[in-house]
């Protein structure tokens, strides 16, 4: 008798713990996991795979569990409005993390402002994000990434403030994101009343960039001022060496994707862009302890691309703090506790306090400056100091590397 | 000095574009179908070769074996699944899609077991440009231009002097009076697919170390390609030749003088003036359709 009341309170107990543990609370995530910014999106995905997993091992939020909801937008427009109306109304997630592209996010964040479900945009930099504040005066979008008004910004700062340049070509890809950079970038150089000497478009998949180039190198272009994904940017470094024309490139910061790096190979040194995480520069615990993670648990070193990866890490990280404040999960509760957060928040991208207003739903508020060198994205300051140690090597280094940084523009902490 | 750069560039481009416009021509010119799929072989060939040659490192004849193999086979199973099928029914036009669909089919497969990613192929006779008195050109496009031309000229010889060639020209002339005569005109329509795709995929092989390679590299290869084979005309080799260098030039020659934006526009208005105006192509003759 005796074990049979030990089975029935067992089972009792078993009955009670079934009611009691919680359902779990269900985040989307989206971005192209195919086609040509398939690299973006599955780095970015992963950074936020392995925060859902952290943050699961150790007990979730609140005693629950998160589960991710992964959906491939494949980079199209119309696919991603599908895909975002899909885990708003049929999977019912709490918030919205992604995407990458930034017309796939224009053509869906619509959906999440009427569903009162907030996004946090962790890759795409043209989407819109403070702009939607006059159409939508409770607006649920956030970013936590460079958006484009800073790295244009940056890009001409760079090129114009801090190297004296005054005669740069314009190269953009021909999508709206290349369109809206250049449109931006021809701005933040009319406040320095300039103009461009020259502007060139390019397509997606084009290789050949020996006709922009040849304009670009007739109008007495001393930079190249790009936006663009890595493989076009590749093809650009790579007509520059036919050409035998070496002006610094610098650019969006996609010129840190492998697809450029790799397939620039030595065409693509000096090559120099905003970036809020710089892989070889981890320095902060948090920076290592998630390379470490991140290198196990994808079996992949470097990362593909290595912001990506951290901003979507770090744009889980943030709705965690926010889901804690709120002690719900609600759309309005969670918007109210990202534009409050109390908690500061030690990120790979940066320290977090108080990221988001109720006026500016951009996290990211500076960015330093990348460079590549010998295939690797590295802070300014390593990249010269390796072009300081390098000549006895290579006597004649072709490219004119990165003058002399004065002092890295910003402090590698934010 | 500029002018000849976008020259030379422009060739290479438009020779890779002759090509692929080949491997329409061939198959065409037996069974009057085409392989929707080519471009997706062309993939396909970068693909196994960036996999043997980058990431296993074997030697380059053997990869350029491994390839035409792999073309070759690619071939005959779109033949087998596709083409025949089609072909039994009469008037039917369901090739179109089926080789559409084998190829929608061999993209995803790649993006799935291999890579979404873009790769870079090494040249095997070197990756830095040779420059000419301020003219650069990739040693790689030099070997374009050649093997293209050579290709086009060596089947088009193979179909003049040998006796299989004469039979591949009977089965396009006439299937029927072919088969007749005792030529096995599947036998023929075969071979066909299975050379046009091992040409598809040396052409991945050709340009992946100029492009790059991605599992998307042969999508609008294969449209332009087929734009190629419209002006060049479907029923002569040499036309593709001098409609892709047409196209290759006008694109960068456009890009320079014009605008980069406008590149496409003259290639696609060569091709609609071709179909009103010559719509069996600049170098094709004209057929009467009997029903």
């Amino acid at each position: 008798m005796q074990t049979n009341r030990v089975v029935r309170v067992a089972a009792l107990l078993l009955v009670l713990a079934a009611c009691t543990s919680k359902a779990p609370i269900k985040i989307g995530v989206y971005g192209p996991f195919t086609g040509g910014s398939a690299g973006m999106g599955v780095s970015m995905r992963n950074g936020v795979t392995l925060a859902v997993e952290e943050i699961n091992a150790a007990g979730g939020i609140d005693g629950k569990k998160l589960e991710l909801v992964a959906r491939d937008d494949e980079a199209k427009n119309e696919k991603g409005a599908q895909v975002m109306q899909e885990l708003l109304s049929k999977e019912r997630v709490v918030a919205v993390l992604g995407p990458i592209n930034t017309g796939v996010a224009d053509a869906s964040t619509r959906y999440a402002e009427e569903a009162k479900v907030p996004v946090l945009i962790n890759a795409s930099a043209g989407a819109k994000v403070n702009e939607l504040f006059e159409q939508f005066p409770d607006n649920y979008i956030f970013r936590i990434a460079a958006h484009d008004l800073l790295q244009t910004e940056l890009i001409v700062r760079e090129a114009v403030d801090n190297r004296k340049l005054t005669k740069v070509a314009l190269l953009c890809d021909d999508t709206n994101y290349g369109q809206n950079g250049r449109a931006k970038m021809e701005k933040a150089l009319e406040k320095r009343s300039m103009k461009p000497v020259y502007l060139g478009k390019f397509k997606i998949k084009d290789t050949d960039m020996t006709a922009q180039l040849q304009e670009a190198k007739a109008a007495g272009a001393e930079a190249l001022l790009v936006y663009g994904i890595g493989p076009e940017l590749a093809a650009i470094a790579n007509s520059q060496n036919r050409l035998g024309w070496s002006v610094p490139m610098i650019g969006a910061w996609t010129l840190s994707m492998a697809a450029f790096i790799n397939n620039a190979g030595k065409n693509g040194d000096g090559a120099t862009m905003p970036q809020t995480f710089i892989e070889s520069a981890a320095s902060t615990p948090k920076q290592k302890a998630f390379l470490a993670a991140y290198y196990q648990r994808f079996n992949e070193k470097p990362i593909a691309v290595g912001v990506a990866a951290a901003q979507g890490y770090d744009s889980m990280y943030l709705l965690k703090e926010a889901i804690e404040q709120a002690k719900g999960t609600e759309g309005p509760k969670l918007k109210a506790a990202l534009e409050d957060l109390g908690k500061t928040y030690e990120g790979v991208t940066g320290s977090y306090t108080r990221p988001f207003s109720k006026t500016d739903h951009e996290a990211v508020k500076d960015a330093q400056m990348g460079v590549v060198k010998d295939g690797v994205v590295r802070t300014q300051a390593a990249a010269a100091a390796a072009a300081a140690a390098a000549p006895p090597a290579a006597p004649a280094p072709a490219a004119p590397a990165a003058p002399a940084a004065p002092a890295a523009p910003a402090a590698p902490a934010r | 000095m500029q002018t000849l750069q976008l020259l030379l560039s422009g060739l290479a481009q438009g020779l890779i574009y002759a090509l692929l416009a080949f491997g329409y021509n061939v198959t065409f010119a037996t069974s009057r179908t085409f392989n929707f799929a080519l471009g997706t072989y062309l993939t396909f060939g970068g693909v196994v070769g960036v996999v043997l040659y980058m990431n296993h490192g074997v030697p380059f004849p053997l990869v350029l074996l491994a390839v035409l193999l792999c073309g070759a086979l690619g071939g005959f199973i779109l033949e087998k699944v596709a083409i025949q099928p089609s072909l039994k029914t009469r008037s039917s036009y369901n090739w179109i899609l089926a080789t559409l669909a084998v190829g929608i089919v061999l993209r995803n497969a790649i993006e799935v077991f291999w890579s979404t990613d873009d790769f870079k192929l090494r040249s095997p006779i070197g990756d830095d440009p040779l420059r000419f008195d301020g003219v650069g050109i990739f040693p790689q496009e030099i070997l374009i231009i050649l093997s293209t031309v050579a290709i086009v000229v060596a089947v088009e010889v193979f179909k003049q002097k040998t006796i299989f060639g004469k039979a591949v020209q009977a089965v396009s002339e006439d299937r029927d009076t072919a088969s007749l005569m005792g030529i096995n005109q599947g036998y023929v329509i075969r071979v066909s697919f299975m050379l046009s795709s091992a040409m598809a995929c040396f052409a991945g092989l050709l340009v992946g170390p100029v492009t790059l390679v991605s599992a998307t590299m042969g999508t609008v290869l294969g449209v332009k390609a087929y734009a190629v084979s419209i002006i060049g005309g479907l029923e002569s080799s040499y036309g593709v030749l001098v409609g892709g260098a047409l196209l290759g030039l006008s694109e960068s020659l456009t890009a320079r003088y014009i605008s980069t934006g406008y590149r496409d526009i003259p290639g696609f208005i060569l091709l609609i003036l071709v179909l009103l105006l010559r719509p069996s192509g600049l170098f094709g003759r004209a057929t009467v359709q009997k029903f």
